[in-house]
């Protein structure tokens, strides 16, 4: 019965413990994008919101598929992504209110310095896009619902080339650093965003090149939107208005500009109406 | 083979340099964990004797049931959870996604068929001679299967061993419904998911190398304990 007693004893030790973790401060739950936290984004943001509003902000970090599907289960209380189209879908069906664009980065194709497919130089990405096709070169997609995702299938879909069940055409199903990862090991081009791509090339030792930017087609613009407390009666709806106030203020605007990644790049450019 | 020597490097500098948000990730495991595997002992030890001791109609689908479980995969657990939990799923007035209470609930159900179907296999496992003696010597029911689950003590320890390394090595399903939010449901294992994932793999190397540290520990202490138990009889 000793064994009885290490248990209950462990077993009262952990529930105060747990007990005594719960606070009653001000929060909200921020669904978002990997690829804004993982670039260290938030970690420089949140704090200084926090200090100015008392309010605490838990980002949940998934693809922006997710984001939206959390949000509107009611499971978040304000959703920040990057695939407008998605958003305005679901601004439209009710289930999100408030959205503004609050800054972007760009996409940007990269390849190995070979360039089989020949799309250095070339100006516009769908172009890009049917020369990888035609030469049937490896191209790797997130494969994954992302924002990142969501914009290759438009360029595919512009290029009218259905590039699914191609051999040539390989589905990471992974995050953005991975798939850049996946695209190195197998001389593969794919589509990534500038911030990743400035952030993890040399860490990653990626023997890759951006081989087109500057399309406009390939800008990545993010939104925020609150959870339409309507459909969802426990949103913290004022909490999460006064995060996207922040956001879209000149303040929160500055605060996304002075972000810099370790190799001093601006990773992010505030664009908010 | 940089970042492997890189991740040992690391491990060790981090265990001397332990700072207080990796103290408090490994405090949040240990607390998830551990709570988990008591309530899936508590749970499970008195089904996995029932299921041992006792005959009785349905036993058996309930063994299987019980075996099957220990193959479930914890990202099916955890998307099961999170619909259940969600604001939108019937358990959504309860608050708890994204929640410790959450991880605990997906992890004490990981564990609950470990403990549950190797202590079943541990106690059946019993000469059925001390059934006899302690009825010959005049033991009530209860005094019966106490003797007999004291006999097994031996295997139900391996039971919650196993469970807990299941628990331990875990991420998939707490990933889901804690949401890896940083400094309220962020653990071991899914700091390391999140590191490999911004690819600083020697970090994430040694926190894995952490947390295999500490689940030796662990079950070293464990060991003692077993063998405390062994000599005292």
């Amino acid at each position: 019965m000793r064994l009885m007693k290490v248990i209950l004893t462990l077993a009262f030790v952990l529930v105060v413990g747990i007990g005594m973790g719960a606070s009653a401060e001000k929060e909200i739950i921020c669904a978002s994008t990997t690829s804004t936290d993982n670039s260290g984004l938030f970690g420089y943001i949140l704090p200084i919101f926090e200090k100015k509003t008392g309010i605490k902000v838990k980002v949940v970090a998934v693809g922006t598929g997710a984001a939206i599907e959390i949000g509107k289960r009611g499971d978040a209380d304000v959703v920040f992504v990057h695939a407008k189209e998605l958003e305005l879908k679901a601004v439209k069906e009710g289930y999100f209110v408030n959205r503004h664009e609050v800054m972007y980065n760009d996409f940007v194709i990269i390849g190995p310095p070979a360039d089989p497919a020949k799309i250095k130089g070339t100006k516009s990405a769908v172009d890009a896009f049917r020369k990888i096709s035609e030469t049937g070169s490896p191209f790797v997609s997130r494969g994954d619902n992302s924002g990142t995702n969501t914009k290759e299938l438009e360029i595919w879909k512009k290029a009218g080339i259905d590039p699914k069940g191609q051999k040539w055409y390989l589905e990471a199903g992974q995050g953005m650093e991975k798939t850049q990862r996946i695209a190195n090991e197998k001389r593969a081009y794919t589509l990534t965003d500038r911030g990743t791509w400035l952030a993890t090339k040399d860490k990653d030792k990626l023997e890759m090149l951006i081989l087109l930017e500057g399309d406009p087609i390939l800008f990545n613009q993010y939104g925020v939107m609150a959870v339409n407390p309507e459909k969802q009666k426990h949103v913290k709806y004022k909490e999460a208005m006064e995060f996207v106030n922040w956001l879209i203020s000149p303040e929160g605007q500055r605060t996304i500009a002075s972000f810099k990644d370790k190799f001093g790049n601006q990773l992010f450019i505030p664009n908010a109406k | 083979m940089d970042a492997i020597i890189e991740g040992f490097g690391k491990a060790f500098f981090l265990i001397l340099h332990l700072d207080p948000e990796l103290l408090s990730i490994i405090l949040l495991s240990l607390k998830v964990s551990g709570t988990a595997l008591i309530v899936a002992t508590t749970l499970g030890l008195p089904l996995g004797a029932l299921t041992a001791l006792k005959h009785f109609p349905g036993r058996g689908f309930i063994i299987s049931v019980l075996n099957t479980s220990m193959g479930l995969p914890p990202v099916v657990v955890g998307l099961f959870l999170y619909l259940l939990l969600s604001r939108s799923g019937p358990l959504g007035f309860m608050a708890l996604l994204y929640t410790t209470l959450a991880m605990i609930v997906a992890q004490s159900i990981l564990a609950f068929p470990f403990v549950a179907a190797l202590s079943h296999s541990a106690i059946i496992k019993i000469d059925p001679l001390i059934k006899k003696a302690s009825l010959t010597l005049g033991a009530t029911s209860l005094q019966v299967t106490t003797a007999i689950v004291r006999e097994a003590r031996y295997g139900i320890m391996a039971a919650i061993i196993a469970a807990l390394g299941r628990v331990m090595a875990e991420v998939g399903a707490i990933l889901i419904v804690g949401g890896n939010i940083a400094g309220f449901t962020r653990v071991m294992t899914t700091t390391i998911a999140l590191e490999t994932d911004k690819g600083n793999f020697a970090l994430a190397l040694a926190l894995g190398i952490i947390l295999l540290m500490i689940s030796f520990v662990i079950n070293m202490a464990l060991y003692f304990i077993q063998k405390k138990g062994a000599l005292q009889t």
